[in-house]
């Protein structure tokens, strides 16, 4: 298996999806996911906000091509709400999102970001605020989420942005992708299933 | 002398599975039970091939087909070609990978969360995965069950572990009593409505207190299912006799002599009675109403005797969302939210669709009849609770009221089969989710309420109190 990047954190323009809780439906509604692939669910990212149900584009970000190469999306309280779906996410990172920097993340969305190698980051809604503003009045500037220093960097200034520590080591040392910490475990693995009763047999 | 603190179940199920800490200073956690459907693993299964490597624990992987099955005719193919392709990709890797499926006409296929519960696989002191962020569900046994993306279910296939962190416990005692018309919905939605929709971010909900006590299995399942939509990953009750019975003589639950000596161990993991809690809050059960959504998120939810809030009367922090609430939902701040008109009434999906909801919804519309231009249906669970409602004479009972009687499956809870609103309808749903487009329509709007309020709105053609036909 390949080396996994090691995370130091994300530079790039930024994009604005304003308002709290917005859920996974929002991100990308269900009736796009049904396929067997992931690939193809960024031209649904945000769809039933970005077009009429005729199929007409609305005034949305995602359809403003000041921000069609952002890299760092910033949102609001508790993005990401409701259900399970990675293709939610995966909209997102097929879209070109390389970090989120926002006011609260629901608990799934954030897991699903962090094993993707998506930092999401959290700031004070003070800080998100001045962040969307700057950069709705200026979308070519470059932002810059630093992982050592845990701030974020805009033309609004400098920011504090927290990260549960698990998911800021496991970027940073490259060992987000769960799968291959997990697996060197497998005698314990083991050992515990021996253990519980259930597993063994009552 | 220091105290002896005692440990809740959330505690002593994280360590009877806990494998190692890991070096980040999570817990790698070994999961008892891997619930698949055909929705979020055919990408993890892919990647897992890609990985070469093999599920690690196929006995303690079960996997069913409920999300994109249509209701009305189940038969193969499906009509939907990206839906067939999804279930045959299913077929497959279940069969690649020697997983148990259970499949459409075994008897036993069904929505995830309502089958685990009756096959006797959700189990107390369990740990349980599923790619469905209702996997909260099987908390009602006292599992510590949460829901997972599709990289989480490659890790579980390749590992039967995760890589979680413990969450806090917050208890929630509901006192007192119920009143008549009030059910475990209500219980949830009002929980969620004090608790708010991310209230329940980094902890695990154990639900407490006589109502809880006093509530039935299937009555626990609706409770649990809706952790989630309070933030809480996982929600859980307290192993007791009421869940041994239920599990009593299940398929796969243990039998004879096996049993015995499983009730001992399910009730050592139950909370000691000096467990310490992060949080504690006490709810009085006397004051919930039957409780019905105004919004877009399971948090806007009101007791069906009140009005609409006004935006004056919401913090500043509920707002905005609250606008946007009042400009999809088109429903008038400050009015009462009884004798809102519905085009749309649904019983089912896996908060409401076992045999006691369609018992409910039954009691409520036999001999009465569903307000004409009203599209209403009812969708079992499982072909298990389709078995016994035919056996009881439910769906006579239904079809002649009006509602159209279905195949088990997800339906119209998140349009990923045919079932699906239309243009702005309304709907009137037994679900769990009142998402802008949620039900498939990207217009379309969804009142939550318990089985019996979606009868009744059936009935009447507008949302009115149950308790009314009661």
């Amino acid at each position: 298996m390949e080396e996994l990047e090691k995370i130091e954190g994300r530079r790039g323009t930024g994009v604005v999806v304003r308002g709290a809780d917005i859920d996974t439906d929002q991100i990308i509604p269900a009736r796009y996911m049904t396929s067997i692939r992931f690939a193809g669910l960024e031209e649904h990212v945000f769809h039933d906000s970005r077009f009429t149900p005729d199929g007409v584009a609305k005034d949305h970000p995602f359809n403003d091509d000041r921000f069609a190469a952002a890299s760092i999306l910033v949102v609001g309280r508790n993005f990401g709400c409701g259900s399970s779906r990675e293709h939610a996410p995966q909209a997102l990172t097929r879209w070109g999102i390389r970090a989120i920097v926002g006011e609260s993340f629901a608990e799934i969305f954030f897991g699903n970001c962090i094993s993707l190698g998506v930092p999401a980051v959290t700031a004070d809604p003070a800080d998100v605020e001045a962040l969307m503003d700057a950069v709705e009045l200026d979308p070519s500037q470059e932002i810059e989420i630093d992982l050592l220093s845990m701030t974020v960097r805009s033309r609004a200034g400098q920011a504090r942005v927290a990260l549960p520590e698990a998911a800021r080591r496991a970027l940073l040392e490259g060992t987000w992708d769960a799968m291959r910490v997990l697996l060197m475990a497998r005698d314990e693995i083991q050992a515990t299933a021996d253990r519980l009763p259930y597993v063994r047999g009552f | 002398m220091a105290q002896s603190i005692g440990k809740s179940l959330l505690d002593k199920v994280w360590d009877a599975h806990s494998v190692r800490e890991l070096p980040s200073g999570q817990t790698q956690l070994f999961i008892g039970l891997h619930l698949v459907h055909e929705v979020t693993s055919p990408q993890g299964f892919q990647m897992l091939r890609a990985a070469g490597l093999p599920v690690l624990f196929p006995d303690r992987t079960f996997a069913t087909v409920d999300h994109i099955v249509p209701t009305a005719s189940r038969a193969r193919p499906l009509a939907d070609a990206l839906a067939e392709e999804m279930f045959q990709a299913l077929e497959q890797n279940t069969a690649e990978n020697k997983i148990e499926m259970f499949h459409i006409g075994s008897g036993r296929q069904g929505i995830v969360h309502v089958i685990g519960p009756e096959l006797g696989l959700t189990q107390p002191g369990s740990t349980i995965a599923c790619g469905d962020s209702h996997t909260s569900t099987h908390g009602a046994f006292g599992a510590i069950a949460f829901g997972i993306g599709t990289t989480q279910v490659r890790d579980v296939l390749a590992t039967q572990c995760l890589a979680m962190q413990r969450p806090r416990v917050r208890r929630i005692e509901v006192r007192g009593q119920l009143g008549a018309g009030v059910y475990a919905k209500d219980v949830t939605l009002h929980v969620i409505r004090t608790l708010g929709v991310k209230g329940g971010i980094g902890y695990a909900y154990e639900y407490a207190g006589s109502v809880i006590e006093g509530f039935s299995m299937e009555e626990r399942m609706t409770l649990c299912n809706m952790a989630i939509e309070g933030g809480a990953r996982v929600g859980y009750v307290n192993p007791d006799a009421t869940t041994y019975e239920y599990l009593r003589g299940r398929p796969y639950a243990p039998q004879g002599a096996a049993f015995d000596r499983a009730i001992e161990w399910w009730g050592s993991m139950a909370s000691d009675p000096g467990a310490s809690y992060d949080d504690v809050v006490a709810l009085e059960g006397t004051t919930i109403a039957p409780t019905v959504t105004w919004g877009i998120h399971p948090g806007h939810a009101i007791g069906v005797d009140e009005c609409i809030p006004r935006l004056s009367e919401l913090s500043d922090e509920d707002r905005g969302t609250a606008e946007r609430a009042f400009a999809y939902m088109d429903l008038k701040p400050g009015a009462p939210i009884a004798g809102t008109p519905i085009d749309v009434a649904f019983v089912g999906s896996c908060t409401n669709s076992r045999i006691s909801d369609l018992r409910v919804a039954a009691s409520i519309v036999a001999g009465r009849q569903v307000k004409s231009g009203v599209r209403a249906l009812v969708v079992p669970g499982s072909e298990a609770v389709q078995k016994q409602a035919e056996a009881e004479g439910l769906p006579e009972v239904f079809r002649a009221a009006g509602f159209d009687w279905r195949e088990p499956g997800c339906s119209m809870c998140l349009a990923m089969n045919p079932d699906k609103l239309r243009g702005r309808e309304l709907c009137a749903s037994s679900s769990n989710r009142n998402f802008p487009g949620r039900q498939g329509s990207p217009t379309g709007r969804t009142l939550l309420m318990s089985p019996a309020m979606v009868a009744a709105a059936a009935i009447r053609g507008h949302v009115i109190d149950v308790r009314e036909l009661l």
